[in-house]
């Protein structure tokens, strides 16, 4: 397998001296072309940093993040990012927010273009009524989809997906995770999906790979979904594939990778690098480590 | 907002009705007691209705509509205000952005903002030697405080998601600019133009009294000096009714920005 997205040795902290927290440690991490690899873990163990990592908005303490060969060093127009709070900007119409993206990634097209492109992708997403609405009129659901949107519009070669679903109540969640499957099995894009929800890993994933609880979370032995699509979520509770790989899952997040640090000795190779600058203050501080498991366990 | 209101509707408009009764009854009963100099409220009345039922007349050039001297004096601010609204509005994106610069320049503003404008009018004099600049560098720098440090608060308020967005859509430096920091510090700078707008109100009196500019303070100035006391509360009024619709403008549009 060719990897696309490579993560080696990647960690990060946050800190200086004795208040420094390590959130990240010897991450290893492969991701092919087109496939869709989700990560899980608990709640505040690292899960955004990792993204905004990929996403180039910080630069790893250790290890390298390359795509397709080339050393990531900052944002890029191919990397899409859809964040957790969907981070819309509020001013702007549903139309508006897609078509900034459009716009700054499509400079060069004519604006009969720029605006066909954005309203298919409202299209894709199912919002085309609601193009001229605001982010404050639009329910959580319909706003992850405009983020969902503006992420696709600038035709990235990776999408990020910090969890973009876990603000919305689960019917809603259903509905998209459906959409996300749907619009991946069309447009086949290299997806790297966090989320805390295994069954949502289990339904869109090739791949699982857990990420222990932190301070410096690192990732579990991944777990391939071997179920052909479209995957059907009423059959999973009693499907036995689902069940074996949901456990494999769960038995890593609640055994080895409930202690600091993963635990289990991967076969992987310790921090290479030790090169990038210190971090660059505390702007994207951890959210409180929780080590609850029921977020994990829930289904 | 609700409609269905309108009993408080009867006393939102009944209430300031009374409050007003009884501060003018207060004004009539001190007037013929305690303070003989002060002029009844039937007598101000009498002597300044020809300047208010003909408020834009020009009879001479002491003699003038009282909306007219108002009009002179809205002129002035609104050089004033916008002097301080250029330069405050981008001093305050920089004290925002850059916390370098804040920290060398916090302390000496904080210095410089509770000073009157009293002080400053003097040294505007020195420096452009001509009462009308002088008017206006002393309204630009007083007005100037709140629209610098709101501005400031407003950058440093943006949320770090927004920039986030700007980063991986990779914003160039002009869009980020009108797409994101300004949109997002845009209700604060209003807080702060609001503010600003009613310090330049209260600084023109006290300039046009300095500098005999004409205007709703030179002409209040002007009475007292002629003994017509009923014009000094005809002023006061005056620049208190201005001042509130100016505030209730501004507060208006402040809303609507805030709605977004």
């Amino acid at each position: 397998m060719a990897a696309f997205l490579e993560l080696r040795g990647v960690g990060k902290g946050f800190g200086k001296g004795a208040a420094r927290m390590e959130v990240l440690a010897n991450i290893d991490l492969q991701v092919a072309r087109g496939e869709l690899v989700a990560i899980v873990g608990y709640s505040g163990a690292g899960k955004t940093t990792l993204v905004s990592l990929m996403a180039g908005l910080t630069a790893p303490d250790h290890g390298s993040i390359r795509l397709a060969g080339e050393p990531v060093t900052g944002p890029g127009a191919d990397r899409g990012v859809v964040f957790q709070n969907y981070s819309l900007l509020p001013w702007l119409t549903a139309y508006e927010n897609v078509h900034l993206a459009v716009d700054q990634r499509f400079g060069d097209w004519s604006k009969e273009k720029k605006r066909e492109h954005a309203e298919k992708h409202l299209a894709l997403v199912n919002l085309a009524p609601a193009r001229d609405k605001r982010p404050s009129e639009l329910s959580g659901g319909m706003r992850q989809r405009v983020a969902l949107a503006r992420a696709l519009a600038t035709d990235p070669e990776v999408l990020l997906m910090d969890e973009p679903l876990s603000a919305l109540d689960a019917l809603t969640r259903a509905t998209l995770q459906d959409e996300i499957a749907r619009i991946w099995e069309t447009s086949k894009k290299t997806v790297v999906l966090i989320t805390n929800d295994v069954d949502e890993a289990l339904l869109l994933a090739d791949r699982i790979i857990p990420l222990s609880v932190g301070p410096a979370a690192t990732l579990g032995p991944p777990v391939a979904v071997p179920i052909p699509r479209p995957r059907d979520r009423k059959t999973m509770n009693h499907d036995a594939r689902f069940k074996a790989v949901r456990n494999q899952v769960i038995e890593y997040l609640l055994g080895p990778g409930r202690r600091r640090g993963g635990a289990e000795p991967t076969a992987a190779p310790v921090a290479l690098a030790t090169a990038s600058a210190p971090a660059d203050g505390p702007a994207q501080a951890p959210a409180q480590a929780s080590t609850s498991a029921d977020t994990v366990v829930a289904a | 907002m609700s409609k269905p209101k309108s009993r408080l509707d009867i006393s939102s408009l009944l209430l300031p009705a009374l409050g007003g009764l009884l501060l003018l009854l207060l004004w009539a009963i001190t007037s013929g007691t305690v303070s003989k100099n002060l002029p009844s409220p039937a007598k101000t009345w009498e002597v300044s209705r020809p300047f208010v039922v003909a408020p834009f007349e020009k009879r001479g050039e002491l003699d003038q509509g009282v909306a007219r001297f108002a009009w002179y004096s809205l002129i002035l601010v609104a050089k004033g205000y916008a002097i301080a609204l250029l330069l405050g509005a981008p001093l305050g994106f920089i004290l925002g952005w850059s916390k370098l610069f804040a920290k060398s320049f916090d302390p000496i503003i904080q210095v410089l903002r509770p000073v009157s404008p009293l002080a400053w009018l003097p040294l505007g004099l020195v420096l452009f030697e001509k009462s009308h600049p002088a008017a206006l560098f002393t309204i630009a720098i007083c007005a100037m405080w709140p629209t610098v440090l709101n501005t400031a608060l407003g950058v440093r308020s943006i949320p770090q998601d927004y920039l986030n967005v700007a980063k991986v859509l990779q914003l160039s430096p002009t869009k980020t600019f009108f797409k994101v920091l300004l949109p997002a510090a845009l209700p604060y700078m209003f807080t702060g133009f609001r503010l600003s707008l009613g310090i330049a109100w209260l600084v023109i009196v006290a300039v046009e009294m300095l500098t005999g500019t004409p205007g709703i303070g030179g002409f209040l100035w002007q009475e007292y000096n002629s003994l017509i006391y009923e014009h000094i509360i005809l002023c006061i009024l005056t620049i208190g009714i201005v001042g509130f619709v100016l505030d209730r403008l501004m507060s208006a549009v402040e809303l609507r920005l805030k709605a977004v």
